[in-house]
């Protein structure tokens, strides 16, 4: 297709804007000197632009995205409608607070609701995705150590079986990562963890269910360790979507916990979303958090300071119009709604994974949560095909693959979370795509291993794509 | 695969060369290398950082993952290899000859194995 820059004519414009009505001023040395790079095109020419990218992209609306560890669950429309109401959509950060009680509102309700989903005592929506949220929970972490002179807690400690991200705000937060190894069976391995605690340890990062899927039946004794230890527990929620409504981070012994509004409450994540990962926290950490509260008072709602906030992590009050879909989302489906969701979720996975049992290696043979874990290697040491070839495949079926070699204590992993919101004809699909690629793999490799054949883009040189990237148009 | 008689290995995969004057050379292994797969990037440290045995040195990316590289020694960062910064590739191509880092002050190590112990340690970890 073609590039929007090599849609462009000189001259050819969107919109006429009226003369200027003020005068122009020479800016003299600061005036530009060149011509901007901006795209002359009508707006038919952009309509048009958008809608051919559309085509070559895969989303939620164009089919299945099982795609482990995001929860790519399928976005109700009635969100966009919420967030659109003028009164959300066409207010400004700085209006006095009697124009925006609505807005307030909405933020009042939602901490008090995805506070009772995590069992947390008070929240802030700041943090724009799940990444910056473990980053402001290991701040509030921080905070409170150094808030009781102990500044010696320098350590965070962190599974095998974590998400990439973990480590790395861990660092970026100031702290040394101990990672400990898990048990061969997928859990925290306890006597790694008696032996890694001490007066160093400020905390411990843990998702529940794990990266591969599992409960960890232990999460009570782990977090009692940590405590015991004088850290704190911090929940990553990206896996919140196997438990909301069954079982609380709060009840698990968790004192800080993360959403990923984007993931487990419906709201868009392809394309930069944007996200939204609000921190929640038991009332001991509340005036460490950032930015500041929303107080219900009798006149109506205001806002309210923090007495020791960390600082703001985003301007004003974070990506708020995420946050007016995620609440619209959880009203939507009311209490058992929310757990009912949960319940399909794991019940898709585990239909998913015992179906392709036998023909797939499953990294963990036994009833899994909301995602579940296979493993190529066998498939690969034979030279059949590899991780990468079947996830490619699964693309000539109009099927986004799933999450490829991740968790890395798997080899040749695949990911593979469905959501609660596919049903059992198009899991049905997603498990005959599967078994007849399997089934190709021993008869036609070569076949598989140059998939896929029917995408606009045939296989790419990943390689060569990451060592010499061509991220912008070079003009002539 | 390739195990050459005159380095050392670690159980973390990366090999080291003990050169004249006390300093050593490292890198990771040929088998290291087939395990990541094509190399995309690498982050190493800079000249007079200190290196801890066991601990991370710096990193190579493959386009699956990340992974971190384990210094096998203790000591000081006397040079390194920056051809590899541009071509990470090279360390796919001749592991052994791409070298990563050179540390002086050499006060420890891990416990390091030789050509035939590191071989059998592969296959064990292949199992």
């Amino acid at each position: 297709m073609k590039l929007i820059f090599e849609r462009s004519v000189p001259g050819r414009r969107c919109s006429i804007l009226p003369p200027c009505d003020v005068p122009e001023t020479d800016l003299g040395e600061f005036g530009r000197t060149r011509e901007l790079h901006l795209p002359e095109v009508s707006e038919n020419d952009i309509s048009r632009h958008y809608t051919e990218l559309a085509k070559e992209t895969h989303g939620v609306n164009d089919g299945q995205y099982p795609l482990g560890s995001c929860t790519m669950k399928y976005n109700p429309k009635i969100n966009e409608y919420t967030a659109f109401l003028p009164g959300f959509a066409s207010v400004h950060p700085l209006q006095p607070e009697r124009t925006v009680q609505g807005c307030l509102e909405v933020l009042h309700t939602a901490e008090k609701l995805f506070g009772e989903i995590t069992g947390m005592d008070a929240m802030t929506f700041e943090p724009a995705a799940g990444a910056h949220g473990e980053f402001t929970g290991l701040l509030l972490i921080k905070a409170y150590h150094d808030h009781r002179g102990d500044t010696k807690r320098t350590k965070i400690i962190v599974p095998d079986s974590a998400h990439g991200t973990n480590p790395a705000s861990a660092v970026m937060a100031g702290f040394t990562v101990v990672n400990i190894p898990s048990t061969e069976d997928g859990f925290v391995d306890l006597d790694a963890l008696r032996a890694a605690v001490g007066e160093d340890t400020a905390g411990l990062m843990l998702t529940n269910p794990n990266t591969v899927g599992l409960f960890d039946k232990n999460i009570l004794t782990i977090t009692k360790i940590v405590h015991e230890a004088g850290g704190l527990n911090y929940y990553d929620g990206a896996n919140l979507n196997a438990v909301m409504g069954v079982a609380r981070p709060g009840d698990m012994g968790f004192d800080v916990v993360h959403l990923n509004l984007h993931k487990t409450f419906s709201t868009p994540h392809g394309g930069g979303g944007p996200g939204s990962g609000p921190v929640g926290c038991k009332a001991f950490l509340k005036e460490y958090l950032p930015g500041v509260s929303v107080l219900q008072t009798p006149s109506g709602y205001s806002f309210g300071p923090y007495a020791d906030s960390i600082g703001s992590v985003k301007a004003f009050y974070g990506n708020f119009l995420v946050v007016v879909k995620a609440l619209t989302y959880v009203l939507m489906l009311g209490h058992e709604g929310i757990r009912e969701a949960s319940r399909n979720a794991v019940l898709n996975a585990n239909y998913i994974r015992t179906s392709l049992t036998g023909a797939y290696d499953m990294a963990y043979d036994e009833t899994c949560m909301h995602e579940f874990v296979m493993s190529l290697e066998q498939e690969k040491n034979e030279s059949l095909v590899s991780a990468m070839d079947v996830a490619k495949s699964l693309l000539d079926y109009g099927i986004h693959p799933p999450t490829m070699y991740f968790p890395l204590i798997v080899h040749e992993a695949l990911m593979v979370e469905p959501t609660e919101t596919e049903s059992k004809e198009t899991l049905d699909e997603l498990i005959h795509a599967f078994l007849e690629i399997h089934e190709k793999a021993k008869n036609d490799p070569a076949y598989v291993q140059a998939a896929p054949h029917t995408t606009a883009v045939k296989r790419m040189d990943e390689v060569q794509a990451a060592r010499n990237p061509r991220l912008r148009y070079v003009f002539a | 695969m390739n195990f050459p008689k005159e380095l050392k290995y670690s159980r973390s995969h990366e090999w080291v060369l003990y050169e004249q004057g006390g300093t050593v050379r490292i890198g990771i292994t040929d088998y290291a290398q087939k395990e990541l797969g094509d190399l995309v990037f690498v982050n190493l440290p800079e000249e007079g950082d200190p290196v801890t045995a066991g601990e991370a040195l710096g990193d190579v990316e493959s386009v699956k993952a990340v992974s971190d590289i384990y210094s096998p020694v203790t000591g000081t960062v006397i040079e390194i290899n920056e051809e590899l910064l541009d071509a990470p590739q090279k360390i796919n191509e001749d592991p052994y000859g791409a070298w990563f880092i050179r540390v002086e002050n050499v006060t420890g190590t891990e416990e390091l194995l030789d050509a035939a112990a590191y071989e059998a340690f592969t296959k064990e970890e292949k199992q």
